[in-house]
């Protein structure tokens, strides 16, 4: 898919908390052997302070988005926020965000999207057409979550806190360049969660080849053959990752040797932030990217479906780096807490009803 | 008991001082504060609108161990007062940092965060609180 | 104007009045206190009193306390000013004799706390004391309020925590012999400095404790003492601060105090050195320092030290609290600024009992509300 107007990012920003947990602790307090869940590459997650959530989250990476934007909140005329995780079941977080930065005179469109992991990716593509057909200049995108893994099942292990934004605008203003894009979805039951349900299922083995292989190679292939590239005509490969194992095996699969992966792989040491994941890897080569650079973005949420991007570098990504701060340095703040902690954090302890709600 | 709940049109009328610190500035005396008023509680002078600063340092500080009500499940919370660059003061709670590592003194920002929330099935509160600055 | 005398007093015991409500605190006190000067009517009724609807579903203590009383028809009314409510209610009492149009009217200060058995109400119900949008909205409570102006003065004037213990201490002594105080046994530097934090640096032991109570004086007009068992109400003012923490110019020299203290202290004549005993708002030991400061008696930072060289002792040159102040005589709240004048009436008459300051003359009483938001001072001068 091309827009009739040139689309870019101006500005892109990242968030993770500061807690993290230790996959061998998660592994103990279940009385689980460590080395037998260490195959997915997952050192450690993130997660959320006790006052922080989704819409938290999605403040500070929108924050950071846009100083490096350079573009008054005023102008944004789009906010959308793709997650998982919402704080209200009913209460769109991008109206709160829309506040909270003073977006748009109000005289903005917005809404939170939901596709499990690739909620966030979706909002983009809804984005690149506001702004492609001319309807908006700037919009706001941000795919946020703080994802809970059933206590005990091997996504605890993986289910982290995090997100990242961009304001998306024209192409003549844009640190990279959003050159095309390319969806493919299906009625795949291979993760969901029911309403009052507290945790997630999912089909364990069924995630693999039919939902998170078949999709992401089913849209990254779609993207290369409408754009007419390969492999190596990128330096960057960003996949979705729930774990550190799987993007590097979609590499594989194809084509893309690791050394192009790994500037995007965060997961291992900071845990899959679901509607976050392909979005923060972008950030996290967004941080290092040099102008003329290229990137394949592709996305993968359950349910199932993926978008990829084409993506090329500017000039101006080095201008604006530095207005706002880097991957890195949320992925260096740590603080580690043991499950009894982990557990207060993500609200997993019954509290007496006189305590009230929290 | 009141203090379960906080009305959603509480919350709501202070959203621009919750979210973006967005205070009043006295026309006379110049002294800056987070509320949105009139008259200044210094000098009886005019107040117009103003937005404070995000960054600021520690004066005073304290670790609350017997919270009111909506609080105890986040008890112990550290409440300090911060003077802010360029003038004013606020009063907030201190996130991510441990008691511990708390000075006067201490140079902080601004960030929102979930303050507490009203019952099981009301809003939740948001507002400014402040943290060590990440990034100088 | 007219001059108007406390001619009777009354008070409850201090303490956790399981078996009685806050009718039967205000009834006890409002009856105990006419029946001291020898009336059985009065003209109006003014009831001290801060958290009656918060923590009791009560309002309208006013009529009340007429119907309890058994005065249905007279003016009643409640004053609020959260921890001073009772002097407060004491000073609308003093002005409603002398406007003239009232020749004897009734003042009592009532509190029910502990019908809130959970702490965090009691503490949600204290902090309406302060700021509720920019303070209470984000978990302040009272006591952490005290403790950031606590340690602001601790750092200020380089005080260990040590310095600050001297000051409850010396409460809970002079309380052992008090019959109507909460806590009568007595502590020392090591149980201090053991106590557990409440809010940094305020300790248990800085904290006065939630307890019921209710005190009453009945206030007469006269050109001379309308009885043998009358002591002046001499000077009284009020002053406020800002309501807020963080609008406060001074947080350590807090201009209510010092204004109240002046303007009641001029309003009789009289200046701090006149005074024989001192009745100071010790909710938390930082508070009764403040008050000592602010009324003159030392210099800033220099409270503790006066407390530790026994100037302040009943037998010292300026008796401070002689019953326990608010740390051990306790502190219902509304009713502390009329326990306070109550005492000093006892001081002055020569009927204070094992507390009795030797020769008092003048009696000065500051009731402090909020962190000095309102505050209230009077000033008591005995009639030979």
């Amino acid at each position: 898919m091309k827009p009739d107007r040139s689309v870019g990012i101006l500005g892109w920003g990242a968030y993770v908390p500061a807690y993290r947990i230790r996959g061998e602790e998660l592994a103990r307090a279940w009385g689980r052997d460590w080395k037998s869940a260490a195959g997915i590459m997952v050192e450690e997650k993130s997660l959320p302070g006790m006052d922080e959530d989704t819409f938290t989250i999605a403040l500070e990476a929108s924050l950071n988005a846009i100083r490096r934007a350079g573009v008054s909140p005023s102008e944004i005329r789009a906010v959308y926020v793709g997650t998982e995780s919402k704080p209200y079941a009913v209460k769109p977080t991008s109206t709160m965000l829309v506040e909270a930065l003073d977006a748009g005179r109000r005289a903005t469109t917005g809404a939170d999207f939901e596709f499990a992991c690739k909620a966030g990716t979706e909002a983009m593509q809804a984005a690149i057409g506001l702004i492609g057909s001319g309807m908006i200049d700037y919009a706001l995108v941000v795919g946020a979550d703080t994802a809970q893994g059933a206590p005990g099942d091997p996504l605890e292990y993986t289910a982290s806190a995090g997100g990242a934004a961009f304001v998306l605008g024209p192409g003549e203003e844009a640190s990279a360049l959003i050159l095309a894009s390319f969806s493919f979805v299906t009625d795949t039951p291979d993760f969901w969660r029911r309403g009052l349900v507290k945790y997630p299922s999912h089909g364990r083995a069924f995630t693999g080849r039919p939902a998170y292989f078949r999709h992401i190679v089913s849209a990254a292939r779609g993207l290369m053959k409408e754009v007419g590239t390969t492999p190596d005509d990128y330096d960057y490969a960003v996949f979705h990752q729930p774990n550190g194992k799987f993007p590097l095996k979609v590499a594989a699969i194809l084509g893309f040797p690791r050394e192009k992966v790994l500037p995007g792989l965060v997961t291992p040491k900071i845990g899959n932030t679901y509607s976050g994941s392909a979005m923060i890897g972008l950030c996290s080569v967004l941080d290092v990217a040099k102008p003329g650079e290229k990137v394949l973005v592709v996305s993968f949420g359950s349910g199932a479906g993926s978008d990829a991007f084409h993506i090329e570098v500017t000039d101006r990504v080095e201008e604006v780096r530095e207005r706002a701060p880097l991957l890195s340095h949320y992925i260096e703040r740590r603080r580690y807490v043991d499950y009894a902690i982990y557990a207060r954090h993500r609200r997993m302890v019954v509290m007496p009803p006189d305590v009230g709600a929290y | 008991m009141w203090s379960y709940r906080v009305s959603p049109v509480v919350f709501w009328r202070r959203r621009a001082s919750l979210y973006r610190l967005e205070g009043s500035r006295c026309s006379s005396c110049g002294h800056v504060t987070i509320s949105r008023r009139v008259k200044c509680p210094r000098c009886g002078g005019d107040m117009e609108p103003c937005s404070l600063p995000q960054r600021g340092r520690v004066i005073s500080f304290t670790v609350v161990n017997t919270p009111p009500r909506g609080f105890e499940y986040y008890t112990p919370y550290v409440l300090a007062l911060v003077e802010l660059d360029g003038g004013g003061r606020v009063l907030a709670q201190l996130t991510d940092v441990d008691p511990s590592e708390v000075e006067q003194g201490m140079e902080v920002e601004a960030v929102v965060r979930r303050v507490r929330v009203s019952g099981k099935g009301g809003i939740i509160v948001y507002g400014y609180k402040f943290r060590p600055v990440l990034h100088p | 104007m007219r001059r108007v005398f406390v001619v009777g007093a009354g008070l409850t015991k201090v303490g956790q009045h399981w078996d009685r409500s806050l009718k039967d605190l205000l009834a006890e006190a409002g009856l105990k206190a006419m029946e001291d000067a020898g009336v059985d009517e009065v003209e109006a009724i003014f009831v001290g009193n801060m958290m009656s609807g918060i923590l009791n579903g009560q309002e309208s203590l006013g009529s009340l306390a007429a119907d309890y009383l058994g005065l249905t028809g007279v003016p009643a009314f409640k004053v609020e000013a959260a921890c001073a409510s009772g002097g407060a209610a004491l000073m609308q009492g003093v002005l409603a004799v002398k406007s003239g149009l009232f020749d004897r009217v009734l003042v009592v200060g009532v509190e029910k706390m502990t019908d809130a058995t959970d702490t965090a109400d009691v503490t949600s119900g204290l902090a309406t004391a302060a700021d509720f949008e920019l303070e209470l909205f984000f978990g302040a409570s009272f006591v952490s309020l005290n403790a950031l102006v606590m340690r602001l003065y601790a750092s200020e004037h380089g005080l260990s925590e040590e310095e600050f213990g001297h000051l409850p201490i010396l409460m809970h002594k002079n309380a052992v012999d008090v019959e109507h105080a909460q806590l009568r046994f007595e502590i020392n530097m090591e149980k201090y400095l053991d106590s557990p934090y409440v809010a940094e640096p305020i300790r248990l032991l800085d904290s006065s404790p939630i307890g019921d109570g209710a005190a009453a004086v009945v206030l007469s007009a006269g050109s001379s003492p309308p009885s043998d068992r009358s002591v002046e109400v001499a000077g009284f003012w009020s002053a406020t601060e800002t309501l807020a923490l963080c609008d406060r110019e001074d947080l350590l020299r807090p201009k209510s105090i010092r204004a109240a203290v002046r303007k009641a202290l001029e309003m009789a004549g009289l200046e701090i050195g006149d005074v024989s005993v001192v009745q100071i708002h010790d909710a938390f030991s930082i508070v009764g320092y403040l008050c000592i400061e602010g009324a003159g008696l030392a210099e800033p930072g220099r409270a503790p030290a006066f407390i530790e060289s026994g100037e302040a002792n009943r037998d010292g040159s300026i008796p401070i609290n002689p019953e326990g102040g608010l740390k051990a005589r306790g502190h219902p709240v509304g009713a502390t600024g009329i326990y306070q004048v109550v005492e000093l009436y006892r001081q002055l008459l020569g009927e204070a009992g094992p507390s009795q300051v030797e020769g008092a003359r003048h009696g000065l009483a500051i009731n402090v509300g909020g962190v000095a938001s309102n505050v209230v001072a009077h000033v008591l001068r005995r009639v030979d």
